[in-house]
């Protein structure tokens, strides 16, 4: 891994570079450290991988059910993959065929997301069995379990500084979590970003996306916001950003237009601007704010809605799992 | 509707049973009150046979079969759910229900359903009375005929209950079930989010004497007033008047409170649990007819969040009860049935939801007249078609009916009219039939 030297970009400049097409709707994509592949999950039980160079890709079968999240070590050797199935694997990421390092039933229900510590040594998962689990990497065991979310706990991140974890769940609820605690803090619920249909008589909300601010003092949680009919998924793209030192909400970002849908990605660039990707019945967008104003200053109109989103390393590109059967990169300094 | 009463006064009215068994014997030629069933057996001889009650369960907007009652797992229609065993070896349903997987070998499943609709008002119609919709024409709801089949003679309480949650903004569910030809006695009464009934209770002003005195005169001017002119209304009024005593007697058998609390803990804390509790409640009472609706499953956006969430209010509750009615042998004498207006599509949509889907779906039944453990019909491989046994919602009408011992294949004679119980052009699903 090289550590990323941001070239310049200009995100009104951002083009699509590559495409890939596969044979089912994508659902997840994660560009590893080294750039030397992007790994996706589509809706056929396996993890794919695309090698960057040869644009070509091979099939990684272990999951029972469609893979959602991923994870890489710090080296980019092995990829870490959650699934539907509640299983996270280990492997061997750049292996001519890839055999599971590990593969362990890790939630009981859906695994939503994986989160790696910035010191490569343990990641965390949570899922719809209300948990947050924390997992010592070199072992694959798991080191502690946190309870207290009340509803499925949909994405999570580490603190830059690696202490704590932050975690929010299905009902906008975030907590934080320092590592040797039992008890979580809870810092606030992002309101904006849950809703009870009483028509429908359900919930809908939750951080589809999570990311750090670059210099870590604020988390940028996305999803969808006022929902009016969560059947139809009626409702509107929006990203909470929530200061971490204080547990306050600094900012709903977002579009001028209202763009319907939900929010699937979200990045922070460390050239000082937020990246939101985006789909639903708005069709699918990549957007960006400065983080000081409400709404964005360019939005890229995309082919078909995003699913998931990845920043490269070097921060020129983003790749997108599009629900068209899809992978696209974009470049963000224009067209490369 | 002018009717023709073989007597007048309330006082010698024959009792229903009776005037079925004359009518069988050929001592009474008139039509009786909302007429009889003609065919192979009459009411008089299904009523021989036990008390026999129908549990029907609406999912309402359309439950994804792939994610219930059909599972296509790692297909590219499958979703991400998994398949699990059941109680029925080689059965498997999908993982979002694994209390009923444990009842399994007490229902049975038809995957087979093709009914070409895709419109939500017109599937709740059609799967609720059997027939075809056609402007114009009203056909009673199952409830109702179930519930004009099967209720017992001395039962006086209604014998057509919906129970369900307060309407939505944009509510799709029936605010009640029309009884349609069989007359308003046989409508639903519904019963909102397990609230009994607002009765108005007996009166503190008014002695137990007084209003005895009250009562019996009004029978005395009702009575002389049907001897002259009696017609259907006057004695739907009359009906209701004496049921609403009843209903106040009666209230605790709506008062679901009363069941133990570790019954309610057991079923859950959500509506639906205690929906089900009350219609455990309700069918132990001897109600012939209950339905409970739970909504909602219209998921165009997210069906698989959304089924987690729905399916998993529906799971343990809806296990609970059919354990208990087979625990206190009340499944020897009930029909259950859990239906909704179609399935959902195969093709996930691009928002992870699925659409309507009327071509190749699933109901569930069990119970009295049915075989258990059964899996009737059959979709290919990643369930856009049935490739074994399509029936339609005429098929499923006739088999409710016939399960809970009703010959479907009968006739109702009102007014001097002919009505067919069910679709004529359908029958049932004999090979599903215990």
């Amino acid at each position: 891994m090289t550590d990323a030297v941001p070239v310049k970009v200009d995100p009104q400049k951002t083009s699509l570079s590559l495409e890939y097409k596969l044979s089912r709707p994508l659902t997840a994509c994660h560009w590893e450290p080294n750039s030397r592949f992007v790994f996706f999950g589509a809706e056929d039980n396996l993890i794919h991988r695309f090698d960057v160079s040869s644009r070509t890709v091979i099939s990684l079968a272990a999951h029972d059910s469609w893979v959602r999240s991923f994870g890489s070590s710090l080296d980019g050797e092995v990829l870490y993959s959650g699934g539907y199935d509640g299983r996270l694997g280990f492997w061997p990421a750049a292996a001519d065929k890839p055999d599971p390092i590990h593969m362990i039933d890790a939630h009981q229900g859906w695994l939503r997301a994986i989160a790696v510590s910035p010191d490569g040594k343990h990641i965390a998962t949570c899922g719809n069995d209300l948990r947050v689990k924390l997992w010592d990497v070199a072992a694959g065991t798991l080191v502690k379990e946190f309870k207290g979310h009340k509803s499925h706990v949909y994405n999570l991140t580490f603190s830059q500084d690696g202490s704590s974890l932050v975690t929010c769940d299905h009902k906008g609820v975030v907590n934080s979590w320092t590592v040797d605690s039992n008890e979580p803090r809870q810092l606030l619920t992002v309101k904006a970003l849950h809703g009870y249909d009483t028509t429908f008589r359900a919930d809908i909300g939750g951080a589809r996306c999570i990311a750090l601010r670059s210099d870590g003092v604020q988390l940028a949680l996305g999803g969808i916001s006022n929902v009016t009919n969560a059947f139809a998924g009626v409702g509107e793209t929006a990203i909470a950003l929530v200061n971490l030192a204080d547990g306050k909400l600094d900012r709903i970002l977002q579009s001028k237009d209202k763009t319907k849908g939900t929010m699937w990605g979200v990045a922070h660039h460390p050239s000082g601007f937020w990246i939101g990707l985006s789909g639903g019945s708005g069709g699918g967008w990549l957007t960006f704010w400065t983080g000081d104003a409400d709404h964005e200053f360019f939005k890229l109109k995309l082919k078909n809605d995003g699913r998931g989103m990845s920043l490269s390393h070097d921060r020129t590109q983003i790749v997108v799992a599009h629900a068209d059967m899809h992978l696209r990169t974009y470049a963000l300094h224009g067209a490369t | 509707m002018k009717c023709h009463y073989a007597c007048g006064s309330a006082e010698h009215a024959l009792h229903r049973r009776a005037f079925l068994e004359s009518a069988v014997t050929g001592s009474i030629g008139a039509v009786g009150l909302g007429g009889i069933l003609t065919g192979t057996r009459t009411i008089a001889d299904q009523l021989k046979t036990g008390h026999k009650q129908v549990l029907n369960i609406f999912l309402h907007g359309g439950v994804s079969q792939l994610e219930s009652w059909d599972p296509k797992p790692n297909t590219d229609t499958g979703g991400p759910f998994r398949a699990i065993p059941t109680s029925v070896p080689g059965v498997h349903i999908c993982e979002l229900l694994p209390h009923t997987s444990k009842q399994m070998h007490r229902l049975s499943i038809v995957r087979s359903l093709d009914t070409k609709n895709n419109n939500h008002g017109r599937g709740v119609v059609e799967m609720t009375t059997g027939r075809k919709q056609t402007p114009g024409t009203d056909y009673p709801h199952l409830g109702a005929v179930a519930a004009k089949a099967l209720i017992p003679e001395t039962f006086s309480l209604p014998g057509h209950i919906l129970v369900r949650q307060s309407p939505g903004k944009r509510n799709i569910e029936s605010k009640f079930h029309k009884a349609a030809y069989l007359g308003p006695r046989f409508a639903s009464m519904a019963i909102y989010d397990a609230k009994p009934p607002a009765f108005g209770g007996e009166s503190d002003s008014i002695t137990a004497e007084a209003d005895q005195r009250r009562n019996a005169f009004r029978k005395r001017v009702n009575d002389r007033f049907a001897a002259r002119r009696r017609t259907a209304d006057t004695e739907a009024y009359n009906f209701s008047f004496d049921q609403a005593r009843e209903l106040v007697a009666q209230r605790h058998v709506f008062d679901v409170t009363r069941e133990s609390a570790a019954d309610q803990e057991r079923y859950g804390m959500s509506p639906f649990s205690t929906h089900c509790l009350l219609a455990r409640r309700l069918l132990e009472h001897g109600v012939p007819y209950v339905q409970l609706n739970h909504a909602d499953y219209d998921t165009h956006h997210e069906n698989f969040n959304f089924h987690i969430e729905q399916l998993g209010e529906f799971d343990l509750p809806f296990a609970r009860l059919v354990a208990d009615l087979a625990d206190r042998g009340m499944l020897a004498n009930t029909l259950i049935c859990v239906m909704s207006e179609f399935g959902r599509t195969p093709k996930i949509n691009k928002t992870y939801g699925r659409d309507h889907w009327g071509t190749a779906w699933s109901v569930l039944l069990g119970g009295t007249g049915i075989q258990p453990g059964a899996v009737i019909g059959k979709t290919n491989e990643n369930g856009t078609a049935v490739v074994e046994r399509e029936v339609d919602h005429g098929h499923i009408f006739h088999t409710i009916l016939q399960a809970a011992g009703v010959e479907s294949t009968g006739e109702f004679q009102i007014g001097g009219r002919t009505f067919p119980i069910a679709d004529p052009a359908r029958g049932s699903i004999s090979e599903l039939l215990a």
